[in-house]
């Protein structure tokens, strides 16, 4: 019974180190080329692709259901780049006013929350009930009372981008050590300057942290809002196409949001890399 | 004559809290003249910081009284530095910036008289050539260095340390033990040191209190009898040997 776990541990321990080097054999251009950072998730993608185009083409999956990637890529330059141009920037007008108005409006309110703490206590389970509603079931009454334009649609991607920042900027400005704010009380300082020198770039990184959610959210607010009411957007675009069974161009939209997410992402941590190095967790 | 530089009378210390009462400290009677370092020994809980936090104004006395040069306590005080059991620096200044911080929060500049004096702080602590490099490039007694620079740099005439050395290695402590000596030798503070180690305590102190909780209050009052200046060697005396004993025996003997 005992050296059953025993086993058990030291085999674990040894797997991994069977296991380092799938390219041992590679020459050493090939070698530095596999384990380059990203290359293992290109090649699986890679290989995803050409799966999908061989499975899609043997059986003859019919192009609305499934739709190869060549037609998708096909789609892509069918459509032309005036068109594109026009739907992604419907989309990110919307999601970058969207989610610029919540930074604008989160991070003051949880300075505010951290100094009232009646304010505090009244305003979390509000925050709390607005965040349990879906996005998608509000959208449309806000759409009603908004009217058209664009401020109903910042406005829903103002509602899916607040709640993170909120948390998480009221998390890290009460996430200060102690000691500091025993030091600028002793030292009789203004108490705007507690905030601002030691409270809010102590909260960086946890601000950081939630812009990043929320960067991918406004997305998601944007295109939800599209899909009520809209005549351009990339959300539009794919709800326009799936209603005319163009499936092709449905997809297209769809790579075309998620490299826009993964852009905007990729910029937010570039912003977080070159202004606060401090704030990213070390390596080492 | 001159009044002392810190004066505890019947001074009594009561946390109302949600939890319950708290009473931390009663009846505290002391006093520290003007240049004098006191260090403070005592278990845990047993009102230390509280003790120091008086001093620094952080906290009103529930009775009694706190008095810093003849004056109340009411709020705290441009003469009195501070010293933290963690460095609590901010990781996102340079070494300088951080011993000028005390200077940019309190006024929001900085003065070039501040950033010179900044400069000869490092160079007293032994940090002479790293007031570039950013806090977690350093080790902990470095850090700890800099936060002594810091408490420093508004040239206060007491300095509250709080077990300023127990989240260091033993001998790093005991380097910084004399590095403190030798700062006092050059420029005499008025010292407030809170540690647990009973020889630390014996070697750098002019006189030991003893705690005891809880609620705390001031046991014994005992002179070191060795006179200054002192230094490594100042560690080998027997008279250090014999009050270190004497502390530990004590300390032992109450906590029985
Ligand atoms: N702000 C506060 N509110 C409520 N209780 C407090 C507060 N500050 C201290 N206490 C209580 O007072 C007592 C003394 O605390 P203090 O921190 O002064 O002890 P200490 O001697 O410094 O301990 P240690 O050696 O562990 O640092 C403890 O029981 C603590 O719980
Ligand atoms: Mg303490």
């Amino acid at each position: 019974m005992t050296s059953v776990p025993t086993y058990a541990a030291s085999s674990s321990k040894r797997q991994p180190k069977a296991m380092t080097d799938p390219v041992a054999g590679a020459s050493p251009f090939f070698r530095r080329l596999a384990t380059a950072p990203g290359m293992a998730t290109l090649g699986s993608l890679i290989a995803v692709v050409v799966l999908w185009e061989l499975t899609a083409r043997i059986f003859a999956i019919p192009s609305y259901l499934l739709p190869t990637p060549s037609s998708v890529i096909q789609s892509f330059s069918s459509i032309g780049y005036d068109r594109w141009f026009v739907h992604v920037w419907a989309t990110l007008r919307v999601a970058m006013i969207g989610y610029a108005l919540s930074i604008v409006i989160a991070i003051p309110l949880a300075i505010l929350m951290l100094r009232s703490p009646f304010l505090s206590r009244t305003l979390y389970p509000l925050l709390v009930v607005v965040q349990s509603t879906p996005v998608v079931a509000v959208a449309p009454i806000i759409i009603v009372s908004l009217g058209a334009g664009d401020a109903p649609r910042v406005v829903i991607t103002c509602l899916i981008t607040f709640f993170p920042l909120v948390v998480s900027t009221a998390t890290g400005l009460a996430a200060t050590p102690p000691e500091l704010i025993e030091l600028s009380r002793s030292l009789r300082a203004p108490a705007w300057r507690e905030i601002t020198q030691i409270r809010l770039p102590f909260a960086v990184p946890y601000i950081f942290s939630a812009l990043k959610i929320s960067i991918t959210l406004a997305v998601i607010g944007a295109v939800v809002a599209e899909f009520c009411a809209s005549e351009a957007g990339v959300g539009y675009f794919i709800q326009f196409s799936t209603s005319m069974f163009r499936l092709p161009q449905a997809w297209a939209g769809l790579i075309v949001l998620a490299a826009m997410s993964l852009v905007l992402f990729q910029l937010v941590l570039f912003a977080q890399k070159s202004l606060f190095p401090w704030s990213l967790p070390k390596k080492d | 004559m001159a009044s002392p530089a810190i004066r505890f009378d019947t001074l009594g210390q009561v946390f109302d809290t949600r939890s319950g009462r708290t009473e931390a400290l009663r009846d505290v009677s002391f006093e520290v003249a003007r240049h004098e370092f006191v260090a403070i020994l005592g278990p845990s809980g047993c009102g230390k910081s509280t003790l120091l936090r008086l001093i620094a104004g952080l906290l009103r006395p529930t009775s009694g009284s706190v008095e810093v040069f003849g004056l109340q306590v009411g709020e705290p005080r441009d003469d009195i530095g501070i010293v933290f059991q963690k460095p609590t620096l901010l990781p996102w200044a340079t070494v300088e910036d951080n011993v000028v911080f005390p200077a940019r929060h309190k006024r929001g500049r900085v003065s070039p008289e501040e950033r010179e004096r900044a400069a000869a702080l490092l160079r007293m602590v032994g940090l002479e050539g790293f007031a570039k490099r950013l806090p977690d490039e350093l080790s902990g007694g470095m850090q700890q260095r800099v936060g002594i620079a810091r408490a420093l740099l508004m040239d206060p005439d007491i300095l509250l340390m709080d077990e300023p050395f127990s989240a260091l290695d033993a001998l790093t402590r005991e380097v910084m033990g004399f590095d403190l000596l030798r700062i006092f030798a050059e420029r005499p503070k008025t010292v407030v040191f809170i540690t647990h180690s009973v020889s630390e305590a014996a070697l750098l102190a002019d006189r030991v209190l003893v705690m005891t909780g809880r609620p705390g209050s001031v046991l014994t009052d005992v002179v070191v009898p060795v006179g200054r200046p002192r230094g490594p060697e100042t560690a080998n005396e027997k008279a250090i040997h014999d009050l270190s004993a004497y502390l530990r025996s004590f300390l032992l003997q109450k906590a029985a």
